[in-house]
């Protein structure tokens, strides 16, 4: 069939992605812009070429095209930049970044911006799980569904998700906040510590821990802010959620005075 | 950690050795200690029996060749004795060997008369299946056995790293559903009441190739496929029934199903055209098949999914 091509994936003798450290310097560059097509090009050429252009070249705004899916691509920029992909970048795309502006024009997979520190990253499709897993800082739009454990262990920063979003979203949850405009499925903030979490959908069953809240103002204005920084115009009704504190984990009793109380 | 991929080529037969090839070669860094398949082709009046007479860690000790020739002898014997009519047979490995026979009878008498020779372990039998697995990576396997030339009309595959059980040829999946022909599964996760469902099954008469979990998956399938259940729901069943995390392919002649358990921990992406289905654990394995951007989605929790060939 049509469209049919080998695979673009290269291995050293022990299996891994080949190590050669120097940047392909193919981009093309055009004053503050540039290019990068990713075809023929290795994650970690890829990822060589980004920040060699991004702090050697000063270059501020990055189309990559053709990114292949290949894994682990973006990661590790702390810098202010724009970042653009054309396609998807596959599992653990933009990990670990500090400033940049992403836009991804496709879907994702697994664990994108894992431990994201500032900046923010908007995919035009869909995300698989462990999107934005112990995201600190900056904001994260998913404008399609996102897997399970979404927001797993974030300590910061915003996940807004426009479609659905999978099992235990939020799991672990210890700060920051979550905005699911669809339906959420079952262990919605299950074990959650702090942070907040909306949900305009059904919700298929609460984690443990995880209670419903009253909205007020000062959540109005922050979902508005968000919404139309990211132009998603009108948020839908939500429904808040929040930590109980009736886990374990909030029992202030040493285990010998426990024995005295109980 | 483990690959899994599969394809059906809605528009006919296609290049299935190489093709899973390459989604099983993308996905190497998941598991390179042994690769497998399975290939579907239009259905034959001949039974195909893919079987081994030695584990590849085996090959080449002392008298190995002498061994190897008297459990064919023994295999082309007992063949014969049992009424099956040897039309071809051959081996590209010296252990492993692909057989086209003619015959009528019982599969499960027929495959527990030849695993009676010591060593040897069948791997496959069908008029449509066939399954071919050995130790290292997928270009490997496909240079070892030749795979380059097969066709078929569906097929998965499985790269496998080693966690629960050896490395070696018993462990590496495809697993078919003995005794039940064209049924075959991979599988990615761990089943954590596999010694409850052995039992079970193995009270029922069935017998295990394998100390691997993932085995339970195909015959448990198989036998409900037996029962006259439907694949689809067959597999909804085993979605109840098995703890752990999992996510598994099976196909039979006609089918090619994917399941996904509730804690949707191990992952599938999978890519649907008018003339392509194309399911892996990574999108990476998808675009070393379809060259440029295609829109894929993750299947969620408790999903299952058939599709008629």
């Amino acid at each position: 069939m049509a469209g049919l091509t080998k695979s673009g994936v290269i291995y050293d003798a022990r299996g891994l992605v080949e190590p050669d450290p120097e940047p392909p310097m193919t981009a093309e560059i055009d004053g503050e812009k540039a290019v990068i097509d990713a075809t023929d090009l290795t994650t970690r050429k890829i990822n060589l070429e980004l920040k060699r252009i991004v702090y050697d070249e000063g270059v501020n705004e990055v189309t990559i095209v053709n990114p292949g899916s290949k894994h682990s691509l973006g990661v590790g920029i702390l810098k202010r930049c724009k970042i653009t992909f054309e396609g998807s970048p596959g599992w653990y795309a933009c990990g670990l970044i500090d400033g940049p502006e992403v836009q991804i024009n496709g879907r994702v997979g697994w664990s994108l911006a894992e431990n994201m520190m500032s900046g923010s990253v908007v995919v035009e499709g869909p995300a698989g799980s462990l999107t934005g897993a112990a995201l600190r800082g900056g904001d994260l739009v998913i404008k399609g569904n996102v897997g399970a454990r979404t927001g797993i262990d974030q300590k910061g920063g915003t996940i807004i998700t426009l479609g659905n979003a999978g099992i235990n979203t939020g799991f672990m949850m210890q700060r920051g906040h979550q905005i699911i405009c669809g339906d959420a499925n079952d262990g919605l903030g299950d074990s959650m510590y702090d942070g907040f979490i909306y949900v305009g959908g059904k919700i298929a069953s609460l984690g443990v821990d995880c209670v419903p809240a009253e909205m007020d103002d000062s959540d109005h204005e922050f979902i508005n802010r968000k919404f139309e920084i990211y132009g998603l115009g009108t948020p839908p009704e939500l429904k808040k959620f929040e930590c109980g504190k009736v886990l374990h984990n909030y029992d202030a009793l040493e285990p010998s005075e426990r024995k005295l109380v109980l | 950690m483990c690959g899994i991929a599969g394809i059906i080529h809605r528009d006919g037969p296609s290049d299935m050795g190489a093709e899973l090839t390459r989604m099983l070669q993308s996905m190497k860094h998941r598991g390179p200690d042994s690769t497998g398949y399975a290939f579907y082709s239009e259905p034959d009046d001949l039974v195909t029996i893919r079987f081994m007479l030695a584990e590849p860690n085996e090959y080449g000790g002392f008298g190995f060749d002498e061994k190897i020739e008297r459990s064919r002898a023994e295999v082309e014997s007992r063949l014969a004795k049992i009424g099956a009519d040897l039309v071809t047979i051959h081996s590209d490995t010296g252990y492993a060997f692909r057989a086209k026979i003619r015959y009528d009878g019982d599969l499960k008498t027929l495959a527990d008369y030849l695993e009676d020779i010591p060593g040897c372990q069948v791997l496959s039998l069908g008029n449509s299946l066939e399954i071919v697995k050995d130790l290292g990576d997928a270009n490997s396997v496909l240079e070892q056995y030749n795979l380059g030339g097969i066709r078929g009309t569906h097929g998965i595959g499985h790269v496998r790293m080693a966690t629960e059980s050896d490395v070696d040829l018993a462990s590496a999946h495809p697993y078919w559903a003995y005794p039940f022909a064209d049924v075959a599964v991979v599988h990615n996760g761990q089943l954590t009441n596999y010694h409850t469902w052995r039992r079970r099954l193995e009270r029922a008469g069935h017998r295990f190739q394998s100390e691997c979990d993932s085995e339970i998956i195909a015959v448990y399938l198989a036998e409900k496929l037996e029962s006259g259940m439907d694949l689809n729901t067959a597999m909804k069943y085993s979605l109840d029934d098995f703890d752990g995390v999992f996510t598994y392919l099976v196909a039979t002649s006609d089918q090619l199903g994917i399941a996904k358990d509730e804690m949707a921990a191990k992952p599938l992406v999978l890519f649907e055209s008018d003339d392509l289905v194309v399911m892996a654990s990574e999108e990476i394995a998808i675009r070393a098949l379809v060259g440029r951007e295609v829109d894929t989605r993750d299947p969620y929790e408790r999903e299952v999914l058939t599709w008629q060939v």
